[in-house]
């Protein structure tokens, strides 16, 4: 009898962890590219003090993030880069939150200033591999990129047309990490989302244009990618999320989203 | 009473056993439709890693050789450390000098491998770039030098047991012989604990070759063949880099290299119930 009890209490208790694990429905839940946790959490935030509504951020990745919202575990999934044509086939639908400019880091004693496009290929392709050769010091050019399936990768490679052809020396798993690399080693050259870029690391004009918002909004900064909402297709969204994305892409939510250093698509 | 205490503690015991199960079921399921998918041999001997390219290659002997290398290399610099640290702080030292070495060790352990992996990014990799003049210190050198670091803790801490579990009449009687306490140490003490200290160099191997975070801040990432100053990628890190963004035949790659890595961890463990059983018997 005892037995059967404490059996009973054992599984009395694995039921209550399972009820703290379910989501209240004034939650909205957001799951997905790392690169848009600033930008995320400060909508977040305004929109929790506006409403009371909160606003859950699980910085997964943009294909954790997709895969997420098509499973159903979350609300609004992120993602740092447009809807591959077999994701939208799958039943998923893209809405451009914002526009993110990449920039393109070196050492801050590094006396190159300024690269266009073609040349940042040739650098990342190996087909360039020393300073000299772009006007800086005779050193060779360490390339510092990130892993497979990066957002900020695949924005990169195919901004830059680079896809499968870059040489990494460095294949780094976030954006801090990266540009404290490049921070340290007075050859590297990486690329990070511009509104992460520290003062640690110098920001190189690509073509003669400075990375800012905006030349990202006039679309004279070239190397720049999107933020994407991803929902289901068809498939209403919970009243509190629907809320909260129409929130996000508002005009009121501009200013929030600026402040993160990204530009507003609406 | 008894019998209701008994069954939870059973069920917490099943508990544990049911994690295990759990893990190798889902790790097999999982990973074996990549393999299959990809090949037995162009998984394993394949030399080439480019998962997100338009044509996608998942060779993975890189990294096994990296492991396999990585973790030899940390071998070689760490067991001739620990085990003559084990000697000394087991056989010679004084009482005083033991109590804050053992500290010191004890501590070793315990701190987390994220502290050894940027305390390596932010001074072992510029210092090896400007030791050796190379353009880049994230390299298989820089992650073999923190893995070395990271098992001295289990090297010394097992090898020290098996030495002070060495009966006290066979170093007596060395003595008694005359022999010099060296000699002792060496010629009595080592061989009659040589299981335990065999068993402290397979834990050391355990530990540096599931390592992930510490190496992934250190060894560059880039999936390379193995070279000394190459940046190069492990089994672990080549799961933990590429997991966040990963999806399709990619994200159960990774599962296939993690049971891999399970696998080599299941052959170190078996090696290592070997000699703690030897040790047990001898």
């Amino acid at each position: 009898m005892k037995k059967l009890i404490s059996a009973l209490l054992v599984g009395a208790l694995m039921a209550a962890l399972l009820v703290g694990c379910s989501k209240t429905p004034s939650t909205v839940t957001t799951d997905g590219s790392t690169s848009m946790e600033k930008v995320i959490g400060a909508l977040a935030e305004s929109y929790e003090t506006k409403t009371g509504t909160s606003v859950t951020y699980n910085p997964t990745g943009s294909g954790t993030g997709i895969k997420a919202v098509s499973e159903g575990r979350c609300d609004i999934g992120l993602s740092s880069r447009a809807l591959k044509s077999e994701e939208e086939a799958s039943g998923l639908t893209g809405t451009v939150l914002a526009y993110d400019g990449i920039a393109i880091i070196v050492h801050p004693d590094n006396p190159v200033e300024d690269l266009d496009l073609e040349t940042i290929a040739k650098i990342y392709t190996g087909e360039i591999t020393n300073w000299k050769d772009v006007g800086g010091n005779d050193a060779e050019i360490v390339l510092i990129g990130r892993e497979a399936g990066s957002g900020t990768r695949d924005g990169f490679e195919s901004i830059t047309g680079t896809k499968d052809a870059c040489k990494y020396r460095q294949e780094l798993t976030s954006t801090g990490d990266v540009i404290t690399t490049v921070a340290q080693n007075p050859d590297a050259i990486g690329y990070a989302s511009l509104a992460s870029v520290k003062d640690s690391v110098k920001a190189l004009k690509v073509g003669g244009v400075t990375p800012s918002e905006q030349t990202v909004k006039d679309g004279s900064y070239v190397v720049q990618r999107p933020f994407v909402l991803v929902t289901q297709t068809g498939k209403a969204l919970s009243d509190a999320a629907q809320k909260f994305f129409d929130y996000a892409l508002s005009a009121e939510a501009r200013d929030t989203i600026s402040a993160a250093g990204v530009v507003a698509a609406n | 009473m008894e019998r209701a205490i008994h069954g939870v503690f059973l069920l917490l015991g099943l508990i544990t056993v049911g994690c295990v199960l759990l893990i190798t079921v889902y790790l097999v399921i999982s990973g074996i439709p990549a393999i299959r998918k990809i090949g037995v041999g162009r998984f394993l001997f394949g030399t080439v890693w480019a998962s997100t390219a338009a044509e996608p290659q998942y060779g993975i002997l890189p990294f096994i050789l990296t492991s396999v290398y990585g973790t030899a290399g940390a071998i070689v610099i760490g067991v001739p450390i620990g085990f003559f640290t084990a000697v000394y702080l087991a056989k010679a030292a004084s009482p005083r000098v033991r109590q804050v070495m053992e500290g010191a060790v004890s501590l070793l352990s315990g701190i987390p491998s994220v502290v050894y992996g940027l305390v390596g990014m932010l001074v072992l990799v510029p210092g090896i770039r400007r030791l050796f003049g190379v353009p880049d210190g994230a390299s298989l050198l820089a992650a073999i030098i923190v893995l070395a670091v990271m098992i001295l803790p289990s090297i010394i801490k097992v090898s020290m047991t098996a030495l002070e579990a060495v009966p006290r009449e066979y170093e007596d009687a060395s003595l008694a012989l005359g022999a010099t306490p060296v000699e002792t140490w060496f010629r009595v003490s080592v061989p009659a604990a040589r299981s335990g200290i065999a068993a402290a160099v397979v834990l050391g191997v355990g530990r540096a070759i599931g390592e992930a975070m510490a190496v992934m801040m250190v060894a560059g990432n880039a999936p390379n063949m193995p070279g000394l100053f190459q940046s190069v990628r492990f089994l672990t890190t080549a799961v933990a880099s590429e997991m966040s963004y990963s999806s399709g035949l990619q994200q159960q790659a990774l599962f296939s290299i993690a049971l891999v890595l399970f696998l080599f961890i299941m052959l170190i463990n078996a090696t290592l119930n070997f000699f703690l059983k030897r040790n047990k018997e001898g």
